[in-house]
């Protein structure tokens, strides 16, 4: 498949589902801007946080078409992923702080988030890691005559890794129910894509082990939804993998909260234009116009959105640490 | 003599390395880049541009790049920034680099330095934290290193490169801002010999890395209580400098062996089986090993702390031999 041009089309949408998508990319921003402000100075967040800002469409339009017993496997960054998917804003804000309440019950910190009742098996920091877990998944989900499917998020500094195309072979191979999602922020660590990648068409990696492969604007939430739902139908149906490819922008620093300007790796202009191609504001405007949201309606979206947040902080502040005496509690399943 | 920061004698090696043999480069994540790899590579790709290759997430296949290249006739240094990513690198390096020499009669060799970095702490948990030298040192066909002082960081490190095998060198980022002696020029510290750092007679505390300098602190609180501690430094895992480390314990009997490194199947179940096989007779109470327990690293910092050993777990465990 080839490029598209981008759709801005959101007449088939449900209503009640851009609203909802509205809001989950509403709660994955202030809870990320919340972190940001947390990070700063002397921090009680102590693990890496590698932040989603910028990329919100990505999760939300991808998850907006999967059922709860859906698979989702993530990476190193992770909380919009967790969020889109149903997972617990208090259990995350505890991760985040180390917490015996956390996702991870403190184990994990940000990076490694999961809620296996929402289908979140698990996030790794190993770039391309979780790609043949997903496959794995799917595998799975073939074998015990099940309709639910896997959807592998990852970035584009993933395609570097061999496990990728091992993984997406043996998916076309088997007809497996695994929709590949590539978050292309254009940067892997310090390093620009066409530093990384002899072709940095990413999805064009898909056919050659025969499966569909497109390129869509990330940062347009309705475009992800709409493709995602045919990946997502097709994989359902039996008909086996997708590579989805999502063009979009990490706002802030590889880790951290700050926009790392000084670093020289990109430029101010470069960041302006990702931010006036925000995908949070593109969807408002179009609400806003169709008469589906208005301006106090939106104010009172954010206002509980901050109030869910702050009750997540609260419930995070106030839990226990780990005990040192399970150091070595679940190292085995017993 | 001039001081400088282990980090900075990493960074002057490389310089000097580079600069004396053309045939030496510098490849791996990071390299270009002036904050990933803890700052050790600074400046030097503004020098050799064309021998500081920064690379793609591929560390299997860049490690067999560099393997490739050591058999044609170069001396690479591939870095890994973290220990562990280099479980993607495994095959390469087990199956191809350290089998090369072997497996062809010794027609063809693989001067190949495999530089891995620990990074641990600050809530980074089980996929950022590892310390992989047993795993290593497992492996016929490989040496392994562990400087702790920024004289051998430089010196192994020349050393390393000069050596006709893969040599894996592995630095810990907590050691990066120790300062310590350096000789402005090129020198090579031998692999395969230890060093004693504390000369003692009531027990020997034979450490690695970091661990050394744990040691050091342990030793530096016991003398206070009476007890005189031995520490080695063992510098080198493989080959190991056996004769210095049973020469002290044939003077104290008494051995604690400190890695950094899981407890099972690590460098300290080694180095006291290499005891007991040899100078059992010596030895007037059991080995005891200070390591990491049996687990993958905690994210919660209430976990680390109880999960990194520190100078105070090496003074009781030194108590329990006396
Ligand atoms: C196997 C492995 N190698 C290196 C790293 C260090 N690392 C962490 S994130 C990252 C970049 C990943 O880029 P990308 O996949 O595009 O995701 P992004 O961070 O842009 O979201 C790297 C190289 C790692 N975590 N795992």
């Amino acid at each position: 498949m080839s490029k598209k041009p981008s759709t801005p089309d959101k007449a088939d949408i449900p209503v009640a589902t851009l609203r909802s998508m509205h809001l989950t990319m509403v709660r994955l921003r202030r809870f990320e801007e919340r972190v940001a402000e947390l990070l700063c100075g002397e921090s009680e967040i102590k693990c890496p946080v590698h932040l989603y800002i910028g990329q919100e469409a990505v999760a939300t339009g991808v998850c907006a078409n999967l059922r709860q017993d859906d698979y989702v496997f993530s990476t190193h960054r992770s909380h919009g992923h967790y969020l889109a998917k149903g997972g617990d804003m208090k259990a995350l804000m505890a991760e985040l702080y180390g917490k015996a309440t956390g996702c991870s019950r403190g184990r994990g910190g940000s990076m490694h988030l999961a809620s296996p009742e929402m289908g979140l098996p698990g996030s790794s920091a190993i770039v391309a890691g979780t790609i043949p877990l997903a496959v794995g998944a799917a595998l799975a989900f073939t074998m015990q005559e099940k309709d639910t499917v896997a959807v592998a998020f990852f970035g584009d500094g993933a395609a570097n890794e061999g496990v990728f195309y091992e993984s997406l072979n043996f998916a076309s191979l088997k007809k497996l129910p695994v929709i590949f999602v590539c978050e292309n922020n254009l940067f892997s660590t310090h390093m620009p894509v066409a530093e990384c990648l002899a072709d940095t068409n990413i999805y064009k990696k898909a056919e050659a082990f025969c499966m569909p492969g497109v390129r869509i604007d990330g940062n347009d939430v309705s475009e992800v939804f709409k493709t995602a739902r045919q990946a997502v139908a097709e994989a359902r149906a039996g008909r086996g993998p997708a590579l989805i490819e999502c063009m979009t922008y990490r706002w802030r620093g590889h880790v951290g909260p700050n926009y790392d300007l000084d670093k020289g790796l990109r430029t101010k202009a470069e960041l302006d234009h990702w931010l006036a191609h925000c995908p949070i504001r593109q969807l408002e405007q179009f609400l806003l116009e169709r008469g589906i949201m208005t301006e106090p309606g939106k104010r009172r979206i954010y206002e509980s959105v901050d109030r869910e947040i702050d009750e997540s902080l609260v419930f995070a502040k106030e839990s226990p640490c780990p005990d040192e005496s399970e150091l070595l509690d679940n190292v085995f399943k017993v | 003599m001039r001081q400088i920061t282990y980090v900075q004698a990493i960074n002057e090696a490389l310089r000097q390395l580079l600069e004396r043999d053309r045939r030496v480069f510098l490849i791996g994540q990071g390299v270009t880049s002036p904050w990933y790899v803890g700052a050790s590579t600074v400046g030097l790709f503004e020098r050799f541009p064309k021998r500081v290759i920064d690379t793609p997430v591929s560390e299997n296949g860049v490690t067999g790049v560099a393997a490739g290249a050591a058999l044609a006739g170069l001396r690479p240094i591939l870095v890994h920034p973290r220990m562990d990513f280099m479980y993607y690198a495994m095959d390469q390096l087990a199956n191809h680099a350290a089998n090369w020499h072997y497996m062809f009669g010794g027609q063809m060799n693989v001067p190949l330095t495999i530089w891995g970095i620990i990074n641990r702490g600050g809530e980074q948990a089980a996929q950022h934290s590892q310390a992989l030298q047993a795993v290593f040192t497992h492996i016929p066909g490989l040496k392994v290193v562990m400087p702790s002082t920024p004289y051998d960081a430089k010196g192994l490190l020349a050393a390393s490169v000069e050596d006709g095998n893969p040599v894996v060198f592995i630095d810990d980022r907590w050691l990066y801002n120790e300062t310590g002696d350096v000789p402005e020029e090129l020198y090579s510290v031998p692999i395969g010999k230890g060093v004693v750092r504390r000369e003692g007679k009531d027990v020997t505390v034979a450490a690695t890395s970091f661990m050394v300098l744990k040691a050091m602190e342990a030793a530096a609180a016991l003398v206070k209580e009476g007890i005189d501690v031995e520490v080695i430094d063992l510098r080198s895992l493989k080959p190991l400098d056996g004769e210095l480390l049973f020469a002290s314990v044939r003077k104290t009997g008494r051995l604690v062996v400190v890695d950094g490194g899981w407890k099972t199947g690590g460098i300290g179940a080694e180095i006291s089986a290499r005891v007991v096989e040899t100078e059992f007779k010596y030895l007037k109470k059991p080995i005891v090993r200070v390591a990491l327990p049996d687990a993958p690293a905690p994210a919660s910092s209430v976990l680390e702390k109880v999960y990194y050993p520190d100078a105070n777990t090496i003074v009781s465990a030194v108590k329990q031999l006396l």
